[in-house]
């Protein structure tokens, strides 16, 4: 289904479900945002103690098994790794932690933008600078390294991790974290939000959606399809909030957003700097991960963990301790970026 | 002399890609690239035939041969 057709039905698929997710108890705008629902997983697991986004997320589980059923059925399930592990881990901490800055994912970015989130404008600039700065490093010969064949039973870890979180969610046990108030608290029905992640999964899994993959394309090989994908997300995303009434253009007031447009610009540039130079947004990784891709396990884990740092130290959103993190992560990144060039 | 056949297997996506292009703005008599990646393998053909060249493309055991010639 690599072809424009399926792009054009994932992205819609996607859009539509992120939309109807919020109808369903999602947060406004945030349907689908991978970066804050790994960060209630990392909540809800006491890896930070933000007591306002601690949820075990079934959309996350859903993208992972969905992305692993197919690529079973498919035969694309393959287990390799060994790319420059550490190297991914760092970075993902620091696309998640730029994504917790601006407040969203690349998804959650093009669906606040269909909103009307004017900041997320903002950060789609930031986004598309930070994947242009990253496209000067792999032009350059950039490269993390080849992954090779790995003993199958690895790539089976994190599907059985996310049918165990979906067991926590659907138990409830004391030990796990759950928001009453805030974000957190907001969500859809199980049932329904694990549906339509296996959808999104399966889909995104097939078309190879990503954010990150279709502003890149257009910029290095000035291939369009993967930005059909994105585009139609927003499309659709955009035209049913306008039939829902969900339509507001504004700066100020956004659902979980601020209005600090150098934060959302230099936050988003550091997730599209750092998602550029991993092979793919937080989203693709995790489909990538469901399909015994070693890597993008290391570089979900980064991300988990890239959320409970964002929170423990207070980097979310527009805050000092968020502006350094930030500045920080875009030389670290940097500086990984040079030293791993290929002459 | 120039190198005739490109091993791109391993390598994560964009970079097969990048490598190929680089190659096909200097050689443009085409050569054989061997990956082991059905995303690379999409990427690539998509890439050549835009750029005006021909793709055969042979499986073997788990690895692709692309034969990417002048159309």
């Amino acid at each position: 289904m690599n072809n424009r057709k399926g792009m054009i039905i994932t992205g819609v698929i996607v859009g539509l479900l992120s939309v109807l997710l919020v109808e369903f108890g999602n947060p406004p705008n945030m349907g689908i945002c991978v970066a804050c629902f790994i960060r209630d997983i990392s909540g809800s697991l006491g890896f930070h103690r933000a007591a306002i986004v601690q949820y075990i997320r079934p959309e996350i589980i859903g993208f992972i098994l969905g992305a692993f059923i197919i690529s079973k059925i498919s035969g694309e399930f393959k287990v390799t790794g060994g790319s420059s592990p550490v190297i991914r881990f760092v970075i993902s901490c620091f696309v998640m932690i730029g994504a917790l800055v601006f407040l969203g994912c690349p998804l959650r970015m093009v669906l606040r933008i269909a909103g009307g989130d004017l900041n997320a404008i903002v950060g789609l600039f930031g986004f598309i600078f930070g994947i242009i700065y990253g496209a000067q490093f792999l032009k350059k010969g950039f490269t993390l390294g080849r992954s090779y064949k790995q003993n199958k039973t690895n790539g089976y870890v994190l599907p059985i991790v996310a049918i165990g979180l979906l067991g926590l969610i659907i138990i409830k046990p004391s030990f796990i974290f759950l928001s009453t108030k805030g974000p957190g608290a907001l969500a859809a029905p199980i049932s329904i939000a694990l549906g339509a992640g296996l959808i999104v999964g399966v889909l995104s899994q097939k078309s190879r959606l990503c954010m990150v993959g279709g502003i890149r394309d257009v910029y290095l090989i000035k291939d369009f399809n993967l930005l059909i994908g994105f585009m139609s997300v927003l499309v659709s995303a955009f035209v049913l909030n306008m039939i829902l009434g969900d339509f507001n253009v504004s700066f100020i007031d956004q659902p979980a957003a601020h209005a600090d447009g150098l934060w959302n610009f230099l936050g988003m540039f550091l997730t599209g700097f750092g998602s550029m130079l991993l092979g793919g947004c937080p989203l693709r990784q995790t489909i990538l991960a469901g399909q015994g891709n070693l890597d993008s396990v290391i570089s979900f884990i980064g991300l988990l963990v890239g959320a409970a740092i964002a929170h423990n130290f207070l980097l979310a959103g527009s805050t000092s301790n968020g502006h350094i993190a930030v500045v920080i992560g875009i030389i670290v990144v940097s500086v990984i970026g040079y030293f791993n060039i290929e002459k | 002399m120039e190198e005739r056949i490109i091993d791109v297997c391993g390598l994560s996506c964009p970079e097969p890609v990048i490598i190929v292009k680089r190659k096909l703005e200097k050689d443009c008599t085409g050569f054989k690239v061997i990956t082991d990646q059905e995303v690379a393998k999409e990427n690539i053909s998509r890439l050549v035939k835009k750029m005006g060249y021909d793709i055969i493309i042979e499986e073997k055991e788990n690895e692709y041969i692309l034969i990417i010639e002048k159309g």
